[in-house]
């Protein structure tokens, strides 16, 4: 390796690690784990990136943050000039560097990964974003205004960017939340030792400081109709309103005492901080043993969440193997360093309660891997007669969430498919109904947060360019 | 922020507040309900709609202090601010001529069938009210409860007020009277046991009953799960599905259990607030 003699000096093969808060203590509380890089840190892991010429890493961003161009200003200790970089196409700096899927996106397509590590984008995206949270925000250019009138519906990821971008382009932009605050998933599921509810608020102050107007306790199509926003003024709406409808697994005892949706169990912990109960008003119960099932990211929050909240055990039980699961590989590891034990192959077939209606034991079956199905992925195929019994007191399904079909079912000429989501053009976010978008998970059933805001995005352009055409 | 308007102390233990919510006065219907949370320490309270003035921009709230929160809510005055106020919330009741109506208030269930009474009254049904509580004290909404029905009856528990009896002993008497077959629907709102037994009572005679179900719940938009209850073996969620279900098919002892899940964590509350502003409440 010595030998690469054009190179200045020689390239550190590994990321710069990401400090965290050690795994025994950090169960014990519900602070952030990642505590983020120091400055010198930063700009040594800012000078691994070449600046290679074709600079595929930014084909894996969503939202098309001009990543050379950030972590070269990095480099050069211009902080500033890198968060207004990052900036010109990501409202959610802060939030994206600490949940993004750098790992399949970004990071995947870098250069400098195909021999060593890639360079850690994420980690650097989020270092710039937390330094202007401390030093000061300096707001994005606004356009004047046009005086059109555009709703958004629904305040997580893709309701903010679709917002925050239509905002700098002088629109008048309500944002209708049916929770009493903004943020969708960021607040309610996303638990606060991953992405701290302060940053989250932070974000969205600058988004209202963009002169985005934003709506709390506003249920649409319940307050008021998307046919009813178009009547009253609003030129273009945009739908983002998420995968807020849990699924179950529809086995026996799924609604004895003790069994959450992971909607459920982390509403009440993030959104209701019941991890202060009774300070704060909102219960919780969680038991001596808890199961989680399934196998994404909103599994691992769960079953790392049910240990800070005292669980002696918690279990994520997932039908596939571990290189199947969706989740993280950060999010897994950390789970695993904190000690959450997993039942791999195993999927419950139902669970027994006692008198009162608690749960007490769970009845699992055994899986095998088969063939891989449509997913890509080899499906889990039961052994019959594996049945075992797993003694656990608290059960959260993390099976996945469908699109809530509030909006859909009040919304006239709104195309949807089998599934409840709302059916929409991918480039520009059009649906059936003229003047209406939608994107983010009410599209694409649950998936990221980037994918979302890249959502937001592709339709704040398009309505962008619908409402210039309609209003020339 | 949310103004209270106008408080009314119907028991010492029973609050009705009139709330400013134009929003939703305007958009709301007979048998939705709305979600309330006091400051930013408070947990969503669902509670059904009792009335609402929509020239006013205001809906009304019957409570019973049963919970640290609803405590802490019963000692508000008006002129006070509540955090938040979301609605209408839950799928209105379905209104429509059936002819001979039953409708059933027990305890502070009172307050949310007034709405749906004067609803059914107003497109033409022959309404029979019959409003019950354990006691005297515990009675409210005698003459605006008359004012909407054809007729009224009146019950409590120990007989201190009218008659000696259970809401369920009158219903019992109004059907042997007018015969099972001249009442078309019977709808109960009261405490969970006191919808079952009215449910089990009109299953027999094969009078279909309505129920709304108060349970559980904490975003109240069909995005958690926690209301979740057995109607027809199937799993409904009471805040996008109902609150308003087919009572002979409502798995009331799943409900019952499911209701029950917090009671400890309920005391515990109560007394570490109570504790805190020595003692008072």
């Amino acid at each position: 390796m010595a030998e690469t003699a054009k190179t200045k000096k020689s390239i550190i093969p590994k990321k710069h690690s990401m400090p965290t808060q050690d795994a025994g203590e950090r169960i014990k509380n519900f602070n952030e784990v990642a505590l983020g890089y120091a400055v010198e840190t930063a700009v040594t892991e800012a000078e691994r990136c070449i600046q290679c010429k074709k600079s595929p890493c930014l084909a894996g961003c969503p939202v098309e943050v001009d990543i050379p161009a950030f972590i070269k200003l990095m480099a050069e200790k211009d902080f500033a000039g890198a968060i207004k970089k990052i900036k010109e196409k990501n409202a959610l700096p802060a939030i994206c560097g600490r949940v993004c899927p750098q790992e399949s996106q970004c990071e995947m397509y870098c250069t400098l990964g195909k021999k060593h590590e890639p360079v850690a984008i994420g980690r650097l995206e989020r270092f710039c974003a937390d330094w202007e949270l401390e030093h000061g925000v300096t707001l994005p250019e606004v356009a004047s205004s046009n005086e059109l009138k555009v709703a958004i519906v629904g305040s997580g990821p893709a309701g903010l960017t679709c917002a925050a971008d239509l905002a700098k382009l002088g629109y008048q932009v309500t944002v209708f939340e049916a929770l009493h605050v903004p943020g969708g998933v960021l607040m309610y599921g996303i638990p606060e030792f991953r992405l701290p509810k302060k940053v989250v608020q932070t974000e969205i102050d600058n988004v209202r400081k963009l002169g985005v107007d934003i709506q709390v306790d506003s249920v649409v199509g319940k307050l008021a109709t998307v046919d009813e926003l178009l009547n009253e003024g609003f030129q273009a709406v945009f739908i983002g309103t998420g995968a807020g409808l849990p699924y179950f697994m529809n086995i026996p005892g799924e609604n004895l005492c003790g069994v959450y949706s992971a909607n459920e169990f982390l509403t009440r912990v993030n959104l209701m901080k019941a991890y202060l109960f009774p300070e704060y008003d909102t219960p919780i119960r969680i038991g001596r043993k808890v199961a989680v099932v399934g196998g994404g990211n909103v599994a691992m929050d769960s079953a790392r969440t049910a240990l800070r909240l005292g669980a002696e055990e918690s279990w994520i039980v997932y039908r596939r193997s571990k290189e199947e699961m969706p989740a993280r590989i950060e999010e897994v590891e950390h789970a695993e360093e904190e000690g959450v034990k997993f039942a791999f192959l195993t999927s419950p077939t139902q669970i027994f309660g006692n008198e009162q209606g608690w749960v007490e034991r769970m009845e699992c079956l055994r899986y095998e891997l088969g063939e891989p199905d449509e997913s890509g992925r080899r499906r889990p195929v039961p052994i019959s007669g594996s049945e075992y019994i797993m003694e656990v007191d608290t059960v959260v399904m993390a099976i996945g969430q469908g699109p809530n079909p509030l909006v859909p079912r009040t919304t006239t000429g709104l195309a949807v498919t089998k599934k409840g989501n709302i059916v929409a053009d991918l480039k520009t976010g059009a649906t059936s109904k003229s003047g209406v978008y939608a994107g983010g998970d009410i599209v694409t059933g649950a998936a990221t947060v980037i994918l979302a805001m890249g959502a937001g995005r592709v339709a704040a352009n398009a309505i962008h360019q619908y409402l210039t055409a309609k209003n020339t | 922020m949310f103004k209270i308007l106008e408080k009314k102390v119907l028991s010492p233990v029973i609050k009705q507040m009139e709330i400013e919510a134009p929003r939703v006065a305007k958009n709301c219907q007979a048998g939705q309900f709305v979600i309330l949370r006091l400051h930013e320490k408070g947990e969503r309270i669902p509670l059904t709609i009792a009335d609402f003035d929509r020239n006013k921009g205001a809906i009304t709230i019957v409570f019973q202090e049963v919970g640290k929160s609803t405590i802490e809510l019963g000692k508000m005055e008006a002129g006070n601010q509540i955090l938040d106020f979301v609605g209408p919330l839950g799928l209105p009741s379905h209104i429509e001529n059936f002819g001979n109506v039953i409708c059933i208030g027990g305890g502070v269930g009172i307050a949310p069938v007034f709405p749906i009474a004067r609803a059914l009254t107003n497109i033409g049904n022959n309404v029979t009210g019959i409003i019950g509580a354990r006691t005297k004290e515990l009675l409210f909404w005698e003459e605006k409860m008359r004012a909407v029905c054809g007729e009224l009856m009146v019950t409590t528990d120990d007989g201190s007020y009218v008659r000696k009896g259970f809401v369920t002993d009158v219903m019992k008497e109004i059907i042997e009277d007018k015969g099972k077959d001249n009442i078309a629907l019977i709808l109960a709102i009261g405490p969970q046991p006191m919808m079952r037994v009215v449910c089990n009572v009109t299953r027999e005679y094969g009078i279909k009953t309505i129920v709304s179900l108060n349970s559980l719940m904490v975003d109240g938009t069909g995005m958690c799960g926690c209301c979740r209850v057995k109607v027809g073996g199937q799993t409904k969620f009471v805040c996008v599905d109902g609150p308003e279900f087919d009572g002979h098919l409502v798995d009331f002892a799943e409900l019952a259990k499911r209701s029950a899940i917090y009671l400890e964590k309920e005391k515990e509350a109560h007394n570490y607030h109570k504790c805190k502003c020595g003692g008072a409440s």
